[in-house]
């Protein structure tokens, strides 16, 4: 599926933290034709593994993921038919008013978080910020109806169908974090054209927005050798003085920071400037927000990386971003898995090669340095 | 259904072009002819039939197209669009939407500052529309430039459906819904002369109203609109204006307008004696196209009949068809008594 399409689909689809089912099976679909292998985890979190030519020396694992979760709405309370409710991850109350959602019942209903008309608002009525627990979702329906098909605990998304704009730029809903997945998807048809010698575990994880829970749980089965996380981050937009950010069709930011593994980093920019796609380092003073701060910590801990996706309006129904950033990432991760080798591991493995004397023992001794290496088990940060 | 389409169609205050296009299709065989006048109302006018015709006799229907809706005022740097609001919109209701904007029906959205960029104190602040911007995806003023033009109208791009039980949902009930009866209303005759007027520009003042009824002269004036509803559930005992379900709504008073009392009897009977649900809009808010007819000349009896509909204004008003039917009901029974008052 085009890129474009399978954002529409899975950002048009409604997996709130927990209760990703839906979205899963349109994954795994996806995934299918180019791995080996696909499991989930208990939490249901996918995994999809695409043997590279090392496997069989378990020469290395490399994880790339996105998350699949969306924020959400919970039904709180049930009063003369209206709804009430609160919230499943980080919403700003004030993009709430006048928004159409879809309310998962024992149907999916339609449903409208009513705004008051202003004929009847005082000025200082209208200078007000309406609390969550003010609103009410109306989905047409008489008190004893909505009893039957709605209870208290239902989740509500935005009902939002995805909006071409200009220059490869799409509006919508759940682009947090449902793009990163259609980065990895990319990534994984790119790659069956390329040789690649690390296993390569494509994951799509589940309960991001509720504390990195998936990412953690799946990296443990996975225990890789280099984990990327592919997240949006905020792009250039109106009324923020943000710098540290990637304008929209810039092509993506490599993160950098305590999070990430410097190695990891240095690998990712000398693989985009080789390959000439376009991108800027992003700095992070600490969390980054993202599965790469859960699963750097998993075991003994892992060399984690983070690609930045620009993206404008987070958390909203209208959140933006350009195709094209998208396709680059996707190039970008099959690109820099193709290019881990066993020296790159000894790296990452904090053993120093030994000085080989000719090209021949140089091969020798990066497998005896690897063994080595894995005998001792022991991985630091940096040469 | 013909409020689907209407719905649909765009047409804020001073473009209504698209909706009367919709209009002249819908009634053009069931009028004896129409005109449409300077401002851009479309008026039609239907003769009086029967032999007990009673030639004394003019009643003016209104029933407006025009809509609120945004106008394109300046095209930022970084290609974004600014806007101003046309009709009274609460600027609550305006972050993370989607618009189109102007003939070519760009996309655009209106963004909203991420919520992790936010200070604790600024989610506490209402954003005013002067601040924000629609997004369209241009990169550069110039490109803005090309696509979208200063004065460029947007409309809410919300799509007409069908919501719950009996309910449907979509932009711009206010008024097409009383578009969508005057239709209907239209496809009968009456024992003296009907004109059916489809007014411009209600939103900012109930222009077309006002030289439409110059030109008409009416003897008597009916507005029918999508009004007013506010029947959410509240901590305090207020009144909910009107209530979805209860069938029309008769204006005895609003902000423009004392409802000539004959009128509203008229309609109360009416409904009373054919089983016609019916209710009174319980709050003196709001104004129609009825308050400006009646100022007219030396002043024309007047009264307003309505849908309920909830979150008027808003890019997403919802109201019950049967509502709808009623009030299409009620004005066939009741015009006909017109001539006896």
């Amino acid at each position: 599926m085009l890129a474009k399409d399978f954002l529409k689909k899975l950002s048009e689809a409604h997996g709130v933290s927990g209760y990703e089912h839906a979205v899963r099976e349109m994954v795994i679909a996806e995934f299918k034709p180019y791995a080996d292998e696909i499991t989930l985890t208990p939490m249901g979190s996918v995994i999809a593994l695409k043997r590279g030519a090392g496997s069989a020396l378990k020469t290395g694992k490399v994880l790339i993921e996105g998350h699949l979760d969306e924020i959400g709405l919970m039904v709180t309370e049930i009063k003369d038919g209206f709804l009430r409710f609160t919230q499943v991850g980080g919403f700003d109350v004030r993009v709430l008013l006048g928004q159409e959602v879809i309310v998962h019942g024992k149907q999916p209903l339609r449903g409208i978080i009513g705004a008051r008309p202003p004929h009847l608002l005082s000025e200082a009525e209208r200078e007000k910020v309406i609390p969550m627990s003010d609103l009410w979702i109306d989905v047409g329906l008489p008190d004893a109806r909505v009893r039957e098909l709605v209870q208290v605990g239902d989740l509500i998304t935005y009902a939002r169908e995805m909006v071409e704009l200009k220059n490869n730029v799409v509006a919508g809903k759940a682009f947090d974090d449902r793009a990163a997945v259609v980065c990895v998807a990319e990534a994984l048809k790119a790659l069956a054209t390329m040789r690649h010698t690390w296993d390569v575990y494509a994951v799509a994880n589940v309960q991001e927005e509720v504390g990195l829970k998936g990412a953690q749980t799946s990296t443990f089965r996975i225990n890789p050798d280099v984990a990327i996380a592919i997240d949006v981050s905020h792009a250039d937009q109106p009324n923020t003085t943000e710098i540290n950010v990637v304008p929209l069709g810039g092509g993506m930011g490599i993160a950098m920071g305590p999070n990430i593994h410097p190695l990891i980093h240095e690998k990712l920019v000398e693989v985009a400037k080789k390959y000439e796609i376009p991108f800027k380092v992003t700095a992070y003073t600490g969390a980054t927000g993202t599965d790469a701060w859960a699963m750097q910590v998993v075991r003994e801990g892992v060399p984690t990386g983070l690609i930045d996706i620009p993206l404008r309006y987070m958390h909203t129904s209208v959140e933006a971003l350009c195709l094209t950033d998208l396709e680059r990432i996707g190039r970008l991760l099959a690109l820099f898995c193709a290019s881990l080798d066993d020296a790159f591991l000894s790296q990452l493995r904090g053993v120093k090669d030994e000085e080989p004397k000719t090209k021949d023992k140089g091969k020798d001794a990066t497998r005896k340095t690897l063994q080595r290496a894995r005998r001792l088990g022991k991985r630091s940060r940096g040469a | 259904m013909l409020l689907e389409k209407l719905s649909n169609a765009r047409g804020v205050s001073g473009n209504e072009a698209e909706v009367r296009e919709i209009l002249i299709q819908a009634i053009q065989d069931h009028v004896t002819e129409y005109r449409v006048d300077t401002l851009g109302n479309l008026i039609a006018y239907k003769k009086a039939s029967g032999t007990r015709a009673r030639k004394t006799i003019r009643v003016m229907l209104a029933a407006h197209m025009d809509e609120v809706g945004l106008m394109i005022v300046h095209h930022e740097s970084n290609g974004h669009l600014r806007f101003r609001k046309v009709g009274g919109i609460d600027d609550r209701v305006l972050l993370s939407k989607t618009v189109l904007i102007g003939k070519d029906k760009i996309p655009g959205v209106i963004g909203a500052k991420p919520i992790h960029l936010l200070k604790p104190s600024e989610r506490q602040q209402v954003v005013e529309s002067d601040s924000m911007t629609i997004d369209i995806g241009a990169k550069s003023k110039e490109e803005a430039q090309e696509l979208v033009k200063l004065g460029d109208y947007a409309t809410f791009a919300t799509t007409f459906s069908p919501i719950g039980n009996d309910c449907v949902k979509g932009k711009a009930f206010d008024d097409r819904a009383g578009c969508a009866a005057l239709v209907e209303i239209l496809k009968r005759d009456y024992p003296f002369d009907v004109y059916g007027v489809f007014t411009a520009q209600e939103e900012v003042g109930a222009r077309g109203a006002r030289v439409a009824a110059y030109a008409i002269e009416p003897t008597y004036a009916f507005a029918l609109e999508g009004t007013v509803c506010d029947d959410l559930p509240k901590e305090k005992d207020e009144s909910p204006v009107t209530r979805v379900g209860g069938g029309p709504a008769i204006t005895f008073a609003d902000n423009s307008l004392i409802s000539d009392r004959r009128l509203v009897n008229l309609l109360v009977e009416t409904a009373r004696e054919n089983k016609i649900p019916y209710q009174f809009k319980q709050a003196v808010a709001g104004g129609t196209d009825a308050g400006r007819i009646a100022l007219i000349k030396e002043g024309v009896p007047s009264v307003a009949v309505s849908v309920p509909t909830r979150y008027i204004h808003s890019p997403v008003s919802l109201l019950n068809k049967h509502d709808l039917e009623y009030l299409i009901a009620l004005m066939i029974k009741a015009l006909p008594r017109v001539a006896r008052i």
